[in-house]
């Protein structure tokens, strides 16, 4: 079998390819980390008012919470068809 | 005041009830006085790892509602006298645990035990939730593998969020990584995660690794948490890991391939033991 997989030239072992999978997983969950519950609510709403007006994508829509000290600043990222330009509010 | 360390993962059958059972087990062998808690409300198993499923009088949920005291539910192991189990019920549903409730209990606990190990549901919900909201510490036990690893991922996001210590801004709790079912010989083709790779990801400290051992299996059979079985992989693992719970620097084991014997090869059987 391994001769096999030697001869049909070298073949990704499938440990490595899970670990890709994970650590794009994981930093992806860790940007979640740690952000108010309604957030995901609150993304899908947004999205639905602005299908309302606008045909985007599910995936074209990106929010973030950031927080300083005292100020926390709502990031709200959709990128438009056509143009293709990011309009940010 | 007792030391609360949850067993956690996130996903199911990984290896966490194994694991609550052999650890309690260790800290009670090495003279510390421990209580195990099943969390898994409606679902217990413990009771049947440790061995005492027909000793079950009075459950965790009696306790809380005020049916019975934490005397006459607690079950005192039959091989240390330094271990109780409190079990689960398996008739009630997981709200019948309240906060208020799991907080008098682990409190009363608190003042008689140096352990206590909470056995958590599988899940991120409510039972999940409350086993490791009190914690001081948190055992994640992992299978190299990828749902596990995301799940712990996860859990981790929990413990450093929704616990007791995260809500009031003290020192977080100490998060340890136990990997369980690790097979060498399978990292060494390339087709399973390796420890390191698992560390990376999850980026807490180990406290354990536990390779994939026929001695869990017999241990649960028989209702003997495989601490005991002292010959085996599992239960020598097992025992470093309590021993670097307690403080110690213990060296990792069972990391590479055992190599065996000629001899042992042929009269060995199949099994590692």
């Amino acid at each position: 079998m391994r001769l096999l997989d030697f001869l049909k030239g070298e073949r990704k072992k499938s440990a490595s390819v899970a670990k890709e999978r994970l650590q794009i997983i994981v930093a992806h969950q860790r940007g979640h980390r740690g952000q108010p519950d309604y957030m995901p609510m609150l993304e899908q709403e947004l999205l639905a008012v602005i299908r309302r007006y606008v045909k985007v994508d599910q995936d074209a829509i990106n929010i973030s919470l950031d927080s300083d000290n005292d100020c926390s600043v709502l990031e709200l990222n959709v990128t438009l068809p056509n143009e293709g330009e990011a309009a940010k509010s | 005041m007792a030391k609360i360390i949850v067993v956690t993962s996130g996903k199911g059958g990984v290896g966490k009830t194994t694991s609550a059972a052999a650890i309690a087990t260790g800290l009670a062998l090495r003279g510390n006085k421990t209580v195990v808690i099943d969390f898994d409300v409606g679902l217990r198993n413990l009771d049947l790892i440790m061995g005492c499923e027909r000793r079950v009088v009075y459950d965790l949920v009696n306790v809380i509602q005020g049916e019975a005291g934490l005397k006459q539910a607690m079950i005192r192991d039959k091989r240390s006298e330094n271990l109780h189990i409190l079990p689960a019920s398996q008739t009630r549903d997981k709200d019948a645990l309240t906060l208020e409730g799991v907080e008098k209990v682990l409190m009363d606990l608190s003042e008689e035990f140096d352990y206590i190990i909470c056995d958590s549901p599988a899940g991120i919900e409510r039972g999940a939730q409350l086993a490791l909201y009190f914690a001081d510490e948190a055992v994640v036990v992992t299978n190299p593998e990828v749902s596990s690893v995301r799940d712990s991922d996860r859990i981790l996001g929990l413990l450093s969020s929704k616990s007791r210590r995260a809500e009031q801004g003290r020192e977080p709790i100490k998060e340890h990584l136990l990997v369980t079912r690790y097979n060498p010989n399978r990292v060494d083709d390339g087709d399973m995660l390796n420890l390191d790779d698992i560390r990376e990801i999850l980026a807490i400290d180990l406290v354990g690794l536990i390779p994939e051992s026929e001695a869990v299996l017999r241990a649960s059979n028989q209702g003997v948490p495989v601490i005991h079985d002292d010959k085996s992989d599992a239960g020598q693992a097992y025992a470093d890991t309590v021993s670097r719970l307690m403080g110690e620097d213990v060296p990792l084991r069972f990391q590479s391939v055992q190599k065996r014997g000629l001899i042992a090869r042929m009269f060995g059987g199949g099994g590692r033991r």
